[in-house]
């Protein structure tokens, strides 16, 4: 049980694994969550197995004796809750930038193809330009294992109970993955389409994916999502002989809510349309 | 359920700025929240209510001023008050707008003894 929330810490391990590589080089930090935007509290060293339960940041369990009148004193704060996450995602975006690494955060509900859309990606261009990625998932390491066999170097955060990666995660797995120069990463957020839109990463764009199977109506049930993405990506377009899927209203849907939204239709399976995504990433 | 990470980042900022204060016990937290911050009131209430337990903010009264979300017309200049993110412009019915506000999240102040 964490002191300092109260929520149970079984389970909700961060983990950060390379497939193939020493399985116990593994961030272990316990409630890591409720210090993911500690900038300060990840960057001593308590990385292979070792369990600090955060004493760091307990201040006030230290005793203090300065005495007080009972008046209260008002404290003007006016910080943005999601600060230290914003602060360290512009960190991280600097990083990217002087590597010139263009690093795209991909969004979506659990099923839309997001795998299986990298997979293929990493298939037609890495050959030509250098691609890394970083999944995000709350288990396993199936998704990394498929990136691992589709050619690229890959690192698998599990969050555990959490519901989307934060820029703490994403500044830990950057390091783990020795990015090259001049080189993609793709970021495979976990599959939810609430959570994640709330928190930068250091991102250079932001990409949402649908795909036909999920009905037209997405973009307006999950606004938050697609108001801050670049691209919009509707997969699974070999199904459309088979459903009701009304593309045009999708796209309406989506521009109500973004309207510099830019859409890309494909297939990831069939390949089809796959050309128009490959130059919107040359063109980043 | 992101309202529990936001959560805990409210209940750190507090206890960041209340122990620089030295302070024994806080007894009132103002946050300001917009009403399109993609925050679901209710889960934050309770994700607090969890949260705050064991920390010095233990008994604060936890205020949350919502703010309304506003945006402009791109089209007509109209400010109007918008409820979803895709609502259109109520005057000439354009999407071309823009939100003045209403995706904020902070902590405001807090009160201290």
């Amino acid at each position: 049980m964490c002191d300092t929330c109260g929520c149970e810490s079984t389970g909700n391990e961060i983990k950060f694994t390379i497939p193939g590589k020493d399985t116990n080089h593994t961030h272990k930090h316990s409630h890591e969550h409720s210090h993911e935007n500690e900038m300060h509290s990840h960057e001593h060293t308590h990385e292979h197995d070792s369990h600090h339960h955060h004493e760091h940041l307990h201040d006030h369990q230290q005793p203090h004796d300065n005495s007080h009148g009972s008046v209260g004193k008002k404290v003007d704060v006016g910080v943005d809750i999601l600060n230290k996450n914003n602060l360290l995602a512009e960190r991280n975006r600097g990083y990217f930038e002087a590597k010139n690494i263009k690093a795209l955060n991909l969004m979506s509900s659990p099923g839309s193809g997001k795998t299986t859309l990298l997979e293929k990606t990493i298939k037609l261009i890495s050959k030509e330009l250098s691609v890394a990625v970083i999944e995000g998932d709350q288990q396993t390491l199936n998704d990394a294992e498929r990136i691992k066999s589709a050619g690229a170097p890959v690192i698998q955060v599990n969050t555990g109970n959490g519901c989307h990666l934060d820029s703490n995660m994403i500044y830990k797995a950057s390091k783990e993955l020795n990015l090259k120069e001049d080189s993609y990463l793709f970021i495979e957020n976990v599959g939810n389409l609430v959570c994640p839109s709330l928190f930068d990463l250091g991102e250079s764009a932001r990409v949402v994916i649908i795909s036909t199977t999920e009905g037209e109506d997405k973009p307006i049930k999950y606004p938050t999502m697609f108001e801050n993405a670049q691209l919009c990506i509707i997969n699974k377009t070999d199904l459309l002989p088979y459903l009701d899927f009304d593309m045009e209203r999708c796209k309406q849907y989506a521009l109500q809510v973004n309207n510099k939204l830019e859409f890309i239709e494909l297939s990831a399976k069939t390949e089809e349309g796959f050309v128009n995504w490959l130059n919107w990433l040359k063109k980043l | 359920m992101h309202e529990m990470s936001i959560a805990e980042s409210i209940i750190e900022i507090a206890e960041e700025y209340a122990a620089k204060e030295n302070a024994k016990v806080v007894t009132e937290l103002d946050l300001s929240i917009g009403t399109l911050a993609g925050i679901e009131f209710e889960s934050l209430e309770f994700a607090l209510e969890t949260c705050k337990n064991g920390t010095i903010l233990q008994n604060t009264i936890i205020n949350i001023d919502k703010v309304k979300a506003k945006a402009k017309c791109f089209d007509c200049n109209l400010e109007f008050e918008v409820e979803h993110l895709f609502d259109a412009c109520p005057h000439c019915k354009s999407y071309s707008t823009q939100l003045l506000c209403g995706k904020e999240m902070q902590v405001k102040s807090l009160l201290v003894d």
